[in-house]
């Protein structure tokens, strides 16, 4: 492999690992407050396809991205409204929302383009264009370096730099404001919270609706920048990766970012190569895409270190207990 | 304090649920601007208005009668078994693999091999998760999730690599011998004189599939572990209190609901494909959830909503053959369904409690009416 082979695969690596990462710092904030959230795919899955809808139509991807986090918004208001207001199963709920997602995408898709379950290709203004950073094409000529920071830092969409960015602001958000205090601490023992006067459930839906914008960045991402429109099931996965991603950083935003991009190279490995072959034991490209699972089992069973998940989450809080 | 009467929790509270579902459906119908009024009738005579509706209803029935019954009965311990699709993989391998290994002289035979090799396919791949949670305290619904797909890969890879016939593209196994055909309700029916279409794929598994909801009532409600698993759901503490091993429940629990799942290979791999293809549980595993919510996770409320799902599935083929309503619809209804019969239970749920509270207190106070029966709490409504 050369320098030039692994510079792409390692941009490869970015680019997967962004929408990995916006859901996976989505689920954060939700599991953070207590709200455990399964439903992180249907909510990239519909943004992904209001914001190619509405590009398409508007020709603006901006107005797209909106539309993409209004829609994940809706659905993160079900899920509260389910999981908080109706004390019902987070899980259900969670499930639920990635059938309608799954679902409804569709079949408004064919409503509205009746091209099959898709929106047209998105062109021109329709799309998110790679950003160049500053000197980059100055720079490009420099050894080493130069292509590091010309091919894999620079040349991304602007969604890329917001996903990682928002790894730092999600650690001080959680870790060094009284906000993501009290958030944590909804997480762990609403009832002390509740006590201190403050209002789970307005702590508890405010997590849920950032979930939900991030996983609408994350959707809209998808369809509008790593893709040029909505094709039916385009998430394949992608939030299941992300919860993994979750649990692998232990509920942490550093190590969130760290978990994605492993996931986001085991994603563009496989991409590249079929089966990887090392010197007579050949790695089939299934055991590739079954790895970011697996590896999330192992976590889980606390064969390399402990993955302890928000003390209170997953249970509706009743006050009056 | 008084509770509702058991059958506004039984019907009353799944109808409310499922009319909610319908109401929203026909409403998503209205939107794509088609009409509901005929789509209900289009999908009733496509489901139900020949006998070869009624073969692929039936079919599709029978799927979900395995799959919601494996939720149900993780249910009754208080697991939330998601992995079922995963284990109905597993379950179509070990299908695969006996019908092509063994040379079974007669499909009476090889059917009993294939319930047994189904059963044990899927149990195996629920009983990971299952020890998982018992011993390590891995969460269930995020281990079987991760199985389902694993389980994917897996299958994948031995279509592609182990299974596929030489020189073939397809990555799907051999067609299986003659011998392992399972008889179609045609052939069944043709002896009595009942002439039933030919080209529907409801075959004899259906009957494997009511004789599976019988033992899974007889052992809920008829035996000591039955008795075991429901005691463990109810409340852990005082499960094991009682001397019930929590590891050995879960266990058990897991391996039975994971044999359910992979029993369903019997009716789609065997039964109508005749070979194992990619993708071949086309989402039964999860339709499961929707079925055992919806049926209270009593194997006779199971088999009412199989029935009902499987309508919807044949019904809603016939609305994208005819209409450019695309399947997807059912793909919306069953998350509606599971969001009301499930997620947003309490919403039905509350105010009919206080609905029929005011009812037996004014019966109360003019001195009449005894206690309301306590009804039996629905599963996964809240941890204690």
């Amino acid at each position: 492999m050369s320098f030039i082979d692994l510079i792409q695969i390692l941009d490869s690596t970015i680019r997967l690992s962004t929408p990995l990462l916006l859901a996976c710092l989505a689920g954060l904030f939700s599991e953070r407050a207590g709200i455990f959230d399964i439903g992180l795919e249907g909510k990239m899955l519909m943004a992904a396809f209001f914001s190619a809808a509405v590009a398409a139509m508007t020709g603006s991807v901006w107005l797209g991205l909106l539309a993409g986090i209004a829609s994940s918004l809706a659905l993160s208001a079900l899920h509260g409204l389910a999981s908080i207001s109706f004390r019902g199963n987070q899980l259900i709920s969670g499930v639920a929302i990635n059938f309608l997602a799954a679902g409804i995408t569709v079949l408004i898709a064919q409503d509205w383009f009746q091209q099959g379950g898709r929106t047209p290709s998105l062109m021109g203004g329709g799309r998110f264009t790679p950003v160049t950073l500053p000197f980059a094409d100055a720079l490009a000529g420099v050894p080493i370096l130069g292509p590091i920071y010309a091919e894999l830092l620079s040349g991304h969409s602007v969604l890329v730099y917001f996903a990682f960015l928002a790894v730092p602001a999600t650690w001080f958000v959680l870790f060094r404001t009284r906000f993501g205090l009290r958030l944590r601490a909804v997480g762990e023992n609403p009832a002390a919270v509740d006590t201190a006067g403050v209002s789970v459930v307005r702590l508890r839906y405010a997590a849920v609706m950032i979930c939900g914008v991030l996983c609408g960045v994350a959707g809209a991402y998808l369809a509008t920048a790593l893709q040029a429109g909505f094709v039916k099931d385009m998430t394949a996965g992608r939030g299941f990766i992300a919860l993994a991603a979750l649990i692998f950083a232990k509920w942490r935003p550093w190590h969130a970012l760290y978990a994605c991009l492993l996931f986001g190279l085991l994603q563009a490995v496989a991409l590249r190569y079929q089966n990887i072959d090392l010197g007579g034991v050949v790695i089939p490209v299934q055991a590739m895409d079954a790895l970011p699972y697996i590896l999330t089992v192992i976590i889980l069973a606390g064969f390399v270190g402990k993955a302890i998940p928000p003390k209170a989450g997953g249970e509706p809080y009743v006050k009056e207990r | 304090m008084d509770k509702m009467p058991r059958w506004a929790d039984v019907v009353l509270i799944p109808l409310i649920s499922l009319i909610l579902a319908a109401i929203l459906s026909a409403l998503v119908i209205l939107f794509i601007g088609e009409d509901p009024v005929a789509a209900v009738k289009l999908m009733v005579t496509g489901a139900l208005g020949s006998t070869y509706g009624w073969g692929y209803t039936l079919y599709y029935a029978t799927n979900f009668m395995f799959t919601g019954l494996a939720v149900a009965v993780a249910f009754h311990a208080r697991l939330f078994n998601i992995g079922g699709e995963g284990q109905a993989m597993l379950g179509g391998l070990g299908v695969a693999l006996i019908c092509l290994m063994v040379p079974w002289p007669h499909w009476s035979f090889a059917l009993v091999g294939a319930v047994g090799a189904s059963m044990l396919f899927g149990a195996l791949w629920a009983v990971i998760p299952a020890y998982l949670q018992a011993a390590r305290g891995s969460h269930i619904v995020i281990t079987t999730i991760m199985f389902n797909f694993i389980a994917a890969a897996l299958l994948n890879y031995f279509l592609v690599n182990l299974l596929r016939p030489v020189g073939s593209m397809d990555p799907a196994s051999a067609r299986f011998p003659e011998a392992v055909h399972l008889p179609t309700l045609h052939e069944l029916l043709a002896p009595l004189g009942i002439s039933f279409s030919k080209a529907a794929p409801a075959n004899v598994s259906l009957l494997v599939a009511i004789a599976a909801c019988f033992l899974v009532w007889a052992l809920i409600w008829r035996t000591r572990l039955g008795y075991e698993i429901r005691a463990y759901g109810h409340s852990q503490t005082a499960a094991r209190y009682a001397g019930i091993s929590p590891m050995r429940i879960t266990v058990v629990t897991m391996v039975i609901s994971g044999g359910l799942a992979g029993l369903m290979a019997v009716n789609n791999v065997m039964g109508e494909a005749e070979r194992l293809v990619m993708n071949a549980t086309e989402g039964a595993g999860f339709i499961g959830i929707a079925v055992a919510l919806m049926g209270r996770s009593h194997p006779f409320g199971v088999f009412i909503a199989a029935l009902l799902f499987g309508f919807l599935y044949q019904g809603g083929a016939e609305l994208a053959l005819w209409t450019s309503i695309p399947r997807e619809l059912i793909v919306v209804i069953q998350a509606l369904v599971i969001l009301f019969t499930g997620a947003l239970d309490n919403m039905v749920r509350m105010p009919l409690e206080r609905m029929f509270l005011a009812i037996g207190r004014r019966r109360r106070d003019r001195g009449e009416g005894a206690p309301l029966p306590r009804p039996t709490p629905a599963p996964l409504d809240k941890k204690e």
